[in-house]
């Protein structure tokens, strides 16, 4: 079995199998992760370079102890800001790297299209890992596969994003992934931070009313509230949004939906767009997804690697 | 720009709509000027071309171009910009303002008037609204257009204070100068990198929507119609902006109104593929407002196809889509985008073509020229109507190479054009 993707750089035009095939591999993956030695050579003799021009922790991290677990060679280059602002193109940055003779690039990068870009640059197979509000794919994969393994599969299942769809490449990564699995998504937020034609995300379903969307939902992601939108004028202030769009238990509890799955892409602004108790209560899955993030993105590089033709032992 | 030899052009349908030609007739040139029209001329010639199968147009003239001098010759020259327009058979171009310094006094507008007696077509300029584009005060208008600019424009964004404006098109309805509007509120647009939308949602760019612009068009007609000045609305890219201009001039007011061959061909769909050379401002729209331009431009409602020809260095171009500066090329494509899209489509006419890129921007700059008649200066395009061609930028005469056209395989195209009885492009 092999995918049909030659890079990562979304889940918009990614067939089922392939997401299929992604998530049976993390299962394998995630068996490896719980071994005393968590290691497997299937990486050996492969270069990745982790290719951040946004700051992030947990994704770089989760890449990296994916690619050293696979026994690969792994370099890491953080620069913060755009072509115009470094005074090198990026063009030049990728084509120097590759003349290091590099394998697969993970790339994250505040403008929508780099990774795409990135293969009309270089040979290296290309793995997204955040491009601007576009995509987040392995992200909404460790997603689909935390939701699988808790409720064994995702056609029909309900799922509700609450937060800033808008800016938000999880929601949309999620939002074509999930769409593709036949899950029953919906999302929810104020009418400013919602997609103004969500009619392209076909299967999607959208409302402003928490409580319909919460509505006996098996899977509740929050989204994180970056606190200056407020003053671009897209929302009044904090407290409106946490009076509306909070979950809170007694929201849980009210929609029928306290056996839901919480699921939260971090970091989390506490109190905000999820309390406490609910975070980190017992179906909490936010740490999960933390670890299923590892497993995931082993078998997205296995897969889409020169690892290919070795199996996962 | 003198020539004293004589040019016979035989055979070809001459079609110049001002003064209904449009049968098989010669013309006859000398001393640049058109000495002679009429069927089967036997007369002796310096040269002798043979238009068989050609259509024999007045110069196009391409009202809406950025020839980046002064300030940024590494993007275009006058004399670059001049050599692409001949080759697009372009034998007029109205260029803007926004250069380094900004066209905004009789200093700058002499330089480039001088810098274009040198060119291989006529390069007119437009001056900038207000003093280096900043929105503040008015530049020196009155000075400029006796210094030779064919208009005033803000290009690359609207005068946003409503009170500027109006004291704009009170003062320029003195020389009855001609007020080209570029309609964007950046209110609505700001930080806006493409069509909003259903790509930008799916992409999660931020969209600069239709209303940026109509918002502004519907201002300007109003202003306009309080002062009685005369305007003229750049790069119509809306289905929304057409039926306000078209409104407009069903009130008899003194507006038209130009589009570009992008907006009447492509649309933001295209965006999914990042490349920055389907980058511009305004965005590429959608279906139905290519639509809605297609027939605004057969019923009359748009008088002008001007490129908005935008030259950018292939380094500008080439990086992440967000970062790139808005702008494509559009001298070298045009006639084959408008003959292969609009005409062979039979969307419009022949002459309506020549119309839209000759007779109306002649008449909407108020400069003699736009038809061929004996004793008007010689500036003649001739056109291969159906000469097969596909478009490749590298052959562009132009130094930037940013055509949203790549690839596109068109048919007819320019293959003499003569300004002022000289031949300056032939292939």
């Amino acid at each position: 079995m092999s995918l049909t993707i030659k890079h990562l750089l979304g889940l918009r035009s990614v067939p089922k199998e392939d997401i299929t095939l992604i998530l049976d591999t993390a299962k394998g993956f995630q068996e490896v992760l719980s071994r005393d030695i968590k290691k497997v050579p299937t990486l050996r003799g492969q270069t990745v370079v982790n290719l951040f021009f946004e700051n992030s922790t947990r994704t770089r991290i989760s890449f990296e102890l994916a690619e050293k677990r696979l026994s690969g060679d792994t370099v890491n280059f953080s620069s913060a800001g755009s072509s115009v602002k470094k005074g090198e193109t990026l063009k030049d940055t990728i084509r120097n790297i590759e003349a290091m003779k590099i394998d697969m690039v993970v790339v994250r990068h505040q403008s929508a299209g780099v990774p795409k870009y990135l293969t009309e640059c270089t040979n290296a197979v290309i793995i997204n890992a955040g491009d601007g509000s576009n995509e987040h794919p392995t992200q909404a994969l460790l997603d689909m596969l935390t939701m699988r393994d808790r409720w064994g599969a995702l056609k029909g299942l309900k799922v509700a994003i609450v937060g800033d769809i808008l800016h938000s490449r999880v929601a949309r990564s999620n939002m074509w992934g999930l769409a593709t699995m036949g899950a029953d998504l919906w999302v929810c937020g104020p009418e400013t931070l919602i997609p103004q034609y969500m009619q392209e995300f076909k299967g999607v379903t959208y409302t402003n009313n928490l409580d319909k969307a919460l509505k006996n939902a098996k899977v509740v992601m929050a989204l994180r509230i970056q606190l200056e939108r407020q003053s671009t004028g897209l929302f009044p202030s904090i407290n409106e949004y946490r009076a509306r769009w909070g979950i809170t238990a007694q929201r849980l509890e009210k929609s029928g939906c306290s056996d839901a799955l919480i699921m939260h892409p971090g970091p989390i602004n506490r109190g905000i767009e999820i309390t406490t108790d609910v975070a980190d209560g017992p179906n909490s899955a936010i740490l999960t997804q933390v670890t299923n993030g590892v497993a995931t993105r082993m078998a997205v590089l296995y897969l889409l690697g020169g690892g290919r033709e070795h199996a996962a032992e | 720009m003198q020539q004293n030899n004589t040019i016979l052009i035989k055979g070809g349908r001459v079609i110049s709509p001002k003064n209904r030609l449009n049968g098989v007739i010669d013309v006859l040139i000398a001393n640049g000027t058109i000495e002679k029209t009429g069927k089967a001329l036997n007369i002796a010639a310096d040269r002798v071309v043979d238009a068989k199968g050609m259509y024999v147009v007045p110069g196009l003239i391409d009202m809406h171009c950025h020839f980046r001098e002064p300030g940024f010759e590494e993007k275009e020259t006058i004399q670059t910009g001049a050599q692409a327009a001949a080759a697009g058979g372009v034998t007029t171009v109205a260029v803007m303002p926004n250069t380094n310094p900004v066209v905004d006094n009789e200093t700058v507008v002499k330089f480039i008037m001088d810098r274009a007696r040198d060119a291989a077509i006529r390069v007119l300029p437009i001056g900038a609204i207000s003093h280096n584009q900043e929105g503040a005060v008015l530049s020196e208008i009155g000075l400029m257009r006796r210094a030779g600019i064919v208009a005033v424009s803000e290009d690359g964004k609207s005068v946003m204070d409503s009170g500027l404006m109006k004291n704009a098109m009170r003062y320029c309805t003195m020389d009855d100068t001609l007020i080209i509007s570029h309609c964007e509120d950046p209110g609505l647009s700001k930080g806006g990198v493409m069509n909003e939308g259903r790509i930008s949602s799916m992409l999660g760019f931020k969209g600069i929507p239709k209303i940026a612009e109509e918002i502004m068009v519907a201002r300007d007609i109003m202003i306009a119609r309080d002062t009685g000045a005369r305007i003229h609305i750049a790069h119509v890219s809306t289905k929304g902006a057409v039926e306000l201009i078209r409104a407009a001039k069903k009130d008899k007011m003194r507006i038209t109104a130009e589009t570009a061959p992008h907006y009447f061909t492509l649309t933001d769909d295209i965006i999914v593929n990042f490349n920055p050379n389907h980058k511009m401002n305004p965005p590429l729209r959608n279906k139905e407002d290519v639509e809605a331009i297609i027939k605004a431009l057969a019923d009359g409602t748009i008088d002008a196809i001007a490129t908005d020809h935008a030259p950018h260095t292939i380094d500008d171009k080439d990086m992440e889509f967000d970062q790139t500066p808005n702008g494509v090329v559009g001298l070298e494509t045009s006639v084959g985008v408008t003959l292969t899209h609009l005409v062979h489509k039979k969307k419009i006419t022949i002459e309506r073509m020549v119309e839209l890129m000759s007779v109306n921007p002649a008449a909407i700059l108020k400069i003699d020229h736009g038809q061929i008649a004996q004793g008007k200066r010689a500036d003649i395009t001739i056109i291969d109507p159906s000469k097969p061609w596909t478009v490749d930028s590298k052959k562009f005469r132009s130094l930037g190479k940013n055509t949203p056209f790549e690839g596109m395989k068109l048919r007819g195209k320019a293959v003499v054009t003569i300004v002022n009885g000289n031949v300056v492009y032939e292939e």
